[in-house]
């Protein structure tokens, strides 16, 4: 165990320049980094949220919501069917996502079932809907009809909407123009966001947290607001609060006249009269010619524009708009403006989302971490360092050589494969340099027992590394697979931690077998010592 | 002689010391049991939602003063603590009724609060919110991670040695695991993800620590066919004593260094090491390797293959 061919030789100290040079970038800052000759890597150890400060935030697509607006929409439709093909009907109502009614002539059920599917067909306009098969299960029993949507047809409206949502909330988070995001879906409806940097991120969760759903419609001016009767409207009408103050209500008619999905622009500005901050926005042709059509016949009418449900404001046409462009204001302030406009051009979720975990770390503490894992780091390694030599002399040095290489080796394979280095990671680092010096202990601890028996120095040393190989592997194979464990059910920091962990045991192996060996094997050859002072 | 080689050839009769630590080790554990059935465990937010946040002020407040605004917003129970420094203050408040949804306008309200109701400047240093869907996501995650991290040892070390070691490493390290939530539970310390990933890393170094005497028993076993196995457990131990007790220095060490030094944050993580790796090394002489006398375990190793595993 102590013979090193040259080549061998050559490949460790090959193996440790290669670390160092991985490791190298991170003594430097970025801004010297970027005057370093090309043949120097400049990937540093990638810091975690906890670490650089920033913003984790898990979402999710509350797919339910439309599920239900799908069934609602439905309910709508065929009430409007049966009502038009004269069929008498009663008890209709949605019981569990599914319509449940009566009809009075059993006779005509055959025909019926026919045009539900043909409803169907016309109400999913998608491309992946329109395949031959009807996205509704209809159930016949006598009289009593139950229609519902098929699970297919669910799964398929759930999945794009995720993936719409992402897209959406991408195209959110870019205008703000917040530095390197990370958008990725997660399960099969959730959305987990990262945001490095960002010390508040209530603006970007403001901005999630609005569907941005814009609509036009009329204001119902035949009716009042009863507030001793606050949800009676009148058919064809429905109740809004007022955006600003919640108390305020409108009634307004309940057809979209126009909707966001025309808008192809929205920019923040300021009226010209006024100086109010208002959006100004541009539709695209064919919501240029409703929006054209409607001022026209409604000119001195009030017409509500719609935000989620809520009133923005409610100006009174003065004159038919036919460019195609208009102004929203509501009493905004300049940054409202600006994320009402941002919304607006990232257009409309396709479902509310719901942020499930939100763990946000401001810069400070992150900074404060860093230093205090150095500081705790530099002590820890300065103290088993000290301890090794003094137990073990010249082989505790040896030792020590390694654990230096170590810490290199594990920076430079951080930085090289760009995993992330959390707080919980650095622990991981710190606590490797308590355990990597466990495979020289086991070997020194041998070699000590070996000369005890009264072995010479060279058959020692030879047969106290050879004997310790089975039981180092033994038990770091243990702490590698708590540690694998730990990555593959662990989330965000905690993994972090693993990987330094893993990473930590197979440099502690490697130089143990290479470097320290190494070392005591020209410390024999050339010193030829008679006696060995461990 | 070099005064820091410690533990050289030491003949101390550990398993004479076996019934003792027994009795011992059965009563922490039945008094883990018991002051968790009591106590239960302090759960953070990780486990059982709800939100965190951690401020820095520009001057000392009055906690007192803090905590009766913060109480009077109505959000359930609300606790406000130092944390590290006294400009440093940690707020926790409990879950909201009502989903998800609802978890998100805590923080909005506590911030406006603290804002209004504090007579120096906030920084927010970290926000934390767990909603109820996530909080029992991570606790299932949690316990399965060890009990899967246990089962992956006694495969192991069954594959590796012989099913008595196996299941007696396996009690060993049920022993560390139960002990360490006792002490969490019978201190109230907060038990969040970070110990999740303490007591894993205490299952890894515990086992760590009982193998490298296993592995010296097994090869003691080999070496003396006909010593007697209190004797033959005795040697294996002192032979291995001064390798134990320099890993567990050397990993101490590099722990209260990290426990002073290494911030708020991370404490509660590196006193479950701490406490971990104490336990640990108990259990692999005083519990692991008396259990092989009591295990019965092979003594014929003429066939001596090294995963060799059968059973006798």
């Amino acid at each position: 165990m102590l013979h090193f061919s040259r080549s061998k030789i050559i490949s460790i100290c090959a193996i440790s320049i290669v670390a160092m040079f991985l490791a190298l970038p991170n003594l430097f800052s970025d801004q010297k980094i970027s005057n370093f000759p090309s043949f120097i890597p400049s990937q540093k150890v990638n810091l975690g949220l906890d670490l650089q400060g920033g913003s984790h935030l898990l979402l999710e697509v509350d797919t339910d919501s439309i599920e239900k607006e799908k069934i609602e929409d439905l309910t709508f439709d065929l009430r409007r069917m049966l009502k038009k093909d004269g069929i008498k009907y009663n008890n209709l109502k949605v019981i569990n996502d599914s319509i449940i009614f009566k009809i009075t002539d059993a006779t005509l059920v055959s025909g019926l079932v026919k045009n539900i599917k043909e409803l169907s067909q016309s109400t999913s306009q998608n491309a992946v809907s329109a395949q031959s098969k009807s996205n509704l299960e209809i159930d016949i029993n006598n009289d009593l009809i139950n229609v519902s949507l098929t699970d297919d047809y669910l799964k398929q409206i759930s999945i794009s909407a995720v993936n719409q949502s992402i897209e959406i909330v991408r195209r959110r988070i870019d205008e703000l123009g917040t530095r390197e995001p990370t958008i990725q879906k997660q399960g099969t409806s959730r959305i987990l966001i990262q945001l490095p940097g960002l010390d508040d991120p209530e603006r970007i969760k403001s901005l999630l947290g609005k569907t941005a759903k814009l609509t036009f419609k009329l204001v119902d001016q035949k009716a009042s607001y009863d507030p001793s009767n606050p949800t009676k409207a009148p058919v064809g009408s429905e109740i809004l609060s007022s955006d600003s103050n919640s108390e305020f209500k409108y009634i307004v008619k309940k057809k979209v006249m126009v909707g966001g999905e025309n808008l192809v622009d929205a920019q923040p500005g300021f009226d010209s009269q006024t100086n109010e901050p208002v959006v100004n926005f541009r539709f695209d042709r064919i919501g240029a010619k409703k929006f054209g059509k409607v001022t026209k016949a409604n000119i001195g009418k009030p017409f509500a524009i719609i935000l989620d449900n809520k009133v923005v404001s409610a100006p009174v046409i003065r004159d038919a708009i036919l460019g195609g462009s208009g102004q929203i204001s509501g009493g905004f302030s300049a940054e409202e403006a600006a994320d009402l406009a941002v919304l607006l051009r990232a257009g409309a979720l396709p479902a509310p989302l719901v942020i499930l975990e939100e763990r946000s770390v401001g810069p400070d503490l992150g900074a404060d971490s860093i230093l205090a894992g150095k500081i705790a780091a530099l002590i820890g390694f300065i103290a088993v360092i000290i301890f090794m030599v003094l137990v073990y002399r010249s082989f505790g040095f040896f030792a020590d050589v390694a654990l230096i290489l170590n810490l290199i080796m594990v920076l430079g394979i951080l930085s090289l494969l760009q995993a992330t280095l959390t707080l919980p990671g650095i622990a991981g680092i710190i606590l490797t340099i308590g355990m990597a010096v466990d495979a020289n202990v086991l070997i020194f601890e041998r070699i000590k027992e070996e000369l005890r028996s009264g072995s010479s120095v060279i058959n020692s040393v030879d047969s106290g590394y050879k004997r310790a190989l089975s039981t180092i592997l033994d038990a770091n194979i243990t702490t590698l697979i708590a540690a694998s464990i730990l990555f593959f059910m662990g989330s965000g920091p905690v993994k972090g931690f693993s990987v330094t962990l893993a990473i930590g045991i197979f440099t502690s192996v490697f130089t143990a077998f290479t470097v320290t060996r190494l070392m005591v094997s020209i410390y024999i050859s050339k010193m030829k010592p008679k006696e060995l002072r461990l | 002689m070099n005064i820091f080689s410690f533990a050289i050839n030491t003949k101390i009769k550990f398993l004479s010391f076996r019934k003792p630590a027994f009795v011992l080790s059965m009563a922490l554990i039945v008094s883990s049991i018991l002051i968790y059935s009591i106590n239960g465990l302090n759960f953070g937010i990780d486990f059982r939602g709800g939100t965190l946040i951690e401020i820095e002020t520009a001057e000392t407040e009055n906690l007192g003063n803090l905590r009766r605004s913060l109480n009077s917003l109505n959000l359930g129970d609300v606790q406000v603590q130092e944390f590290g420094s006294s400009k440093n203050i940690l707020i926790r408040v409990e879950q909201q009724a009502g989903g998800d949804k609802t978890q998100q306008n805590v923080v909005n309200i506590v911030k406006a609060e603290l804002n209004t109701s504090l007579n120096s400047d906030v920084n927010f240093r970290r926000t934390e919110v767990v909603g109820p869907k996530v909080s029992a996501e991570l606790i299932k995650a949690g316990v399965i991670a060890i009990i899967v991290a246990v089962f992956a040892m006694l495969i192991y070390i069954w594959f590796r040695f012989e099913w008595q070691f196996s299941l007696g490493a396996v009690i060993a390290l049920i022993h560390d695991v139960l002990l360490t939530l006792g002490i969490f539970s019978l201190f109230q310390l907060e038990f969040n993800l970070s110990i999740i990933a303490a007591i894993l890393t205490i299952v890894g170094y515990s086992m760590n620590d009982t193998v490298v005497v296993y592995d010296r028993v097994r090869e003691n076993l080999r070496k003396h066919r006909k010593k007697d196995i209190l004797d033959l457990l005795n040697i294996s131990i002192n032979e291995t004593l001064s390798r134990t007790i320099m890993t567990s220095v050397t990993t101490l060490l590099a722990l209260l260094s990290l426990y002073i030094f290494g911030g708020s944050v991370i404490k509660g993580f590196t006193f479950a090491m701490i406490w971990g790796v104490l336990v640990g090394t108990y259990s692999s002489i005083f519990i692991a390797a008396p259990l092989l006398n009591y295990l019965e375990v092979k003594r014929d190793w003429s066939t001596s293959g090294a995963v060799e595993s059968t059973q006798k």
